[in-house]
């Protein structure tokens, strides 16, 4: 059991944790990834480990609630446990310094894309930060990643802040203006991956993404998480989580992250129909 | 009853194993064989001559004392008989049900030259039962404190055998498991209903009453990593087990209700997907649909039995040699074929086909035939021009074996490994290359068996003794 030590809503749908996990806190890099599971018959999902803190022996996690674990994940607490956590998982980022780095964040993207922008920071990288959502309270992270990056481009898709449009179109305009990018790194929804991909593909500038398989155990046992990477199976747990963007084939990913689509649909409803029958006992116990 | 002659002994009739009705244990996750009663035992153990010089004992990898163990159940005293078991096997309860006792054992026993050999197996079982349900499973006798500190890594039969034989010679002894729960694959792996985890569990837990310390979630190599580990240890244990999937690299693998056995029963068994949605952890429902399971080992007989008791309308084995070359224990097998598991052999998969959406809708296969023998001995299965048919499917389970995990081999780049990435070790002892670094079960040998991994434990843990004593002559 693992100790909620901070739990802060971030936006809609959108936590922040900070978690008693002392190993995990000193020997994960960025990139890395934790498996956890909220509850005992819960599922062990995967999470980009945020952020660490080693004097206090603790761990972020950012998490968006879109279905039964992530919503039941999210409606814990500070002073609240998690059942258990395993980590620090995968290969951490390759960080250098390339020269000038962007690093692309979508969504709850931003919140795994943000420990790598650090470290890119840190081994000496120009780093131009484009973090987007669809409107102002799906921006998260905007304070770290603007401690980090040395310009910051936050996008909306609505306009309600920052720049009006897709992160996509802000990165084809940095390349149009003649910037030179030595790398991005881009972290989001898949169809936002994808899209990046084909923007720095003319141009043959180095872009990494960060895949999200369906995970159970993360150690390379079970194969679950395979994905194609230059006509190669590669195991993302273990092989991954980042992969050459330019490589991937994004096909095969979102059709195997939908497999479960009809079940994690049922789950989801039992689950809030649960949560309103709590809602509707503890309503009839106050008359 | 030892006044009965050899003779009356050879006539008294093999006693089978109680079991559920086929048709009806196909669809519980129940075990399947029930166990002797008390009357069985006695009967089924004075068929056994007590030969002076025994094969059954040369045919067991671990040399239990076969002849020994049978006589203390003729005479009922099945505590004792437990007690000559737990001399050289630290889990008879488990390997009575698992292993294949009819090439091992069995197979050299001297009945089985005239008819049906002693059933070993299922008396091994019997006398493990016996103890575990009057007395519980006894923590092993800890010798004084010792000071020395030992690190195993994985909690599979091999880690798990070893870490009891330390704890008993007095050393600290602390045993890492990647996963949330320990037991390796007896606990992912084989079912339920062929062994029920509380017999794991209750030899886990007579390993944390001894004082076995237990680290489950820790990754070794990833958290930390051997040399951190030998800086705190004394000694470090590697056994953790094959564990990485192959799959065939034929087109379609990669669609949706394409699932290796390691995902396949993991889910089913670990995380409990056949409860769903009351435990979160999906799986395909296969209710009134068709499985094909792809090999011919014990897991590919797990996967495709247990695709009966999820509800699969029709579940069956593909595998492209004969089934005299089948791998799996022969008791799966019949079982198998009796809950209505059908059984096609000599078919190799070509290709699967999908959907629109990417789900697996159909597999393209390939009628062989036996050729001349290959490497390994087994004859060669040799497509037949032409005879290609391609059957609509709704899942594919891929059960063709393991390579080994790469996480050790990554993070400890000083260890010596064979070419297909085992671990390389002294037979005698287990050692590694590597100081102070002993491995041991499938690691070391490629997928094998529980009894082997459980016997290399043994062996490593005697040699870590030593060594722990005076480690400047290793
Ligand atoms: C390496 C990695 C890092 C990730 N980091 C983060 C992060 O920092 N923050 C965040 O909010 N999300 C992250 N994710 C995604 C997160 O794991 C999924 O959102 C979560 O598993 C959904 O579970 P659920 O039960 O809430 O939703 P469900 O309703 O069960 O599923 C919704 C969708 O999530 C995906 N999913 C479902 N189960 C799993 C599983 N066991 N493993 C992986 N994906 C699954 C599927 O695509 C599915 O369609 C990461 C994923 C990976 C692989
Ligand atoms: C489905 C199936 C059915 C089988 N049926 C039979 C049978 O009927 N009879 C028989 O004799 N044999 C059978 N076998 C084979 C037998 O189970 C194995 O040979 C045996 O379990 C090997 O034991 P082990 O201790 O070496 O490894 P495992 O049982 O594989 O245990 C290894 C453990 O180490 C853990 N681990 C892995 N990496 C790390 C790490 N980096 N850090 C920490 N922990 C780690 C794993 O999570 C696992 O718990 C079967 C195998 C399978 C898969
Ligand atoms: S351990 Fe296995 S091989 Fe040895 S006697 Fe028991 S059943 Fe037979
Ligand atoms: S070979 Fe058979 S009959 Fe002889 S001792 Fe062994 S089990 Fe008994
Ligand atoms: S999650 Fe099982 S192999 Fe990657």
């Amino acid at each position: 059991m693992n100790k909620i030590i901070e739990a802060r809503k971030l936006g809609p749908d959108t936590k922040l944790f900070r978690i008693e996990a002392p190993k995990i806190a000193l020997k994960r890099k960025a990139g890395q990834f934790v498996i956890l599971r909220v509850l005992p018959e819960g599922e062990r999902i995967p999470l980009t480990i945020a952020d660490s803190n080693i004097e206090d022996g603790t761990i972020t996690i950012i998490a968006q609630g879109i279905g039964k674990t992530t919503k039941t994940l999210n409606a814990l607490e500070t002073g609240d446990y998690i059942q258990d956590i395993v980590g620090p998982l995968g290969k951490p980022s390759h960080i250098e310094n390339f020269g000038t780095a962007v690093s692309v964040g979508g969504g709850v993207g931003t919140a795994i894309a943000y420990p790598t922008a650090k470290a890119l920071k840190e081994a000496g990288n120009e780093v131009i930060g484009i973090i987007g959502g669809k409107s102002k309270e799906y921006i998260i992270l905007e304070k770290e990643m603007n401690e980090v990056c040395d310009t910051l481009y936050p996008t909306t898709d609505d306009g309600s802040y920052g720049y009006h449009g897709f992160v996509t179109t802000k990165l084809q305009e940095i390349i149009d203006s003649g910037k030179k990018i030595d790398f991005v790194l881009a972290i989001g929804p898949v169809p936002m991956m994808r899209a990046i991909a084909e923007v720095t593909r003319p141009y043959g500038i180095k872009t990494m993404v960060s895949l999200n398989p369906i995970m159970v155990d993360g150690t390379g046992m079970c194969g679950g998480c395979r994905a194609i990477v230059d006509n190669k199976t590669v195991f993302v747990c273990v092989d991954g989580p980042e992969f050459d963007a330019h490589q991937v084939d994004f096909e095969v990913l979102t059709q195997r992250n939908r497999m479960y689509n009809p079940q994690e649909k049922n789950s989801l409803e039992r689950h809030v129909c649960n949560l309103e029958r709590m809602a509707q006992e503890a309503e009839k116990c106050q008359n | 009853m030892s006044k009965l002659t050899p003779k009356e002994r050879m006539a008294i009739p093999r006693h089978d194993m109680p079991e559920q009705d086929p048709k009806v244990r196909a669809h519980n996750f129940k075990e399947v064989n029930c166990g002797y009663t008390q009357e069985m035992a006695v009967e089924e153990a004075n068929r056994c001559i007590s030969c002076k010089n025994p094969g059954c004992v040369k045919g067991c990898p671990v040399n239990i004392k076969i002849p020994e163990f049978i006589a203390e159940i003729a005479n009922e005293n099945f505590e004792e008989a437990a007690k000559i078991l737990k001399q050289d096997s630290a889990l008879p309860a488990v390997c009575g049900r698992v292993c294949p006792q009819e090439k091992q054992c069995e197979n050299n026993c001297i009945l089985a030259k005239n008819g049906k050999s002693v059933a070993i197996g299922n008396l091994e079982r019997f006398a493990a039962d016996y103890e575990r349900e009057h007395f519980g499973v006894r923590p092993p006798v800890v010798k004084p404190k010792t000071g020395k500190k030992v690190a195993v890594v994985g909690g599979g039969p091999a880690g798990l055998s070893c870490a009891g034989d330390l704890i008993a010679s007095g050393h600290d002894v602390t045993l890492f498991e990647a996963l949330h729960e320990v037991g390796g694959v007896l606990i992912y792996g084989i079912p339920e209903f062929r062994l029920p985890k509380d017999i794991v569990k209750a030899e886990v837990d007579a390993l944390v009453k001894a004082g076995v310390k237990i680290e489950t979630n820790s990754v070794i190599g990833m958290s930390d990593t051997i040399d951190e580990l030998l800086a705190e240890y004394d000694a470090v244990f590697v056994a953790v087990g094959a564990g990485l999937p192959y799959f065939m690299n034929i087109p379609g693998e990669q669609l949706n209700g394409v699932y290796s056995s390691n995902e396949y029963l993991t889910r089913v068994n670990l995380m409990k997907a056949y409860k769903f949605p009351e435990n979160d952890t999906p799986i395909f429902d296969i209710k009134g649909k068709t499985v094909a399971v792809f090999g011919g080992g014990n897991t590919a007989m797990d996967a495709v039995r247990t695709s009966l008791r999820l509800g699969a309308e029709r579940a069956m084995i593909l595998y492209r040699r004969s089934e005299a070359e089948m791998p799996a224990r022969k008791e799966e097998v019949n079982h198998a074929k009796e809950e209505g598991v059908e059984f096609r052999t000599l078919m190799a998969p070509l290709e699967f086909k999908g959907d629109e959406k990417g789900y697996i809708y159909s597999m393209v296969l390939q009628q062989c035939e036996l050729g001349e023998p290959d490497a390994s001995g087994r004859r060669r299965p040799v497509p037949i021009e032409g005879a290609i048919t391609e059957e609509k499917v709704d899942v594919a389970v891929v059960a063709i074996g393991n390579g080994s995990n790469p996480i050790i081999a990554r993070t400890t780049p000083d260890l010596e490994l064979n070419k297909r990435g085992n671990i390389v070790v002294d037979e005698e002892t287990m050692k590694t290359n590597k100081k102070g670094v002993f491995a041991g079960g499938d690691i070391v040998t490629g997928g094998a068996t529980v009894i082997l991994a459980m016997g290399a434990g043994r062996k490593a843990a005697a040699a870590i003794n030593e060594y722990l004593a005076n480690p400047d002559k290793w």
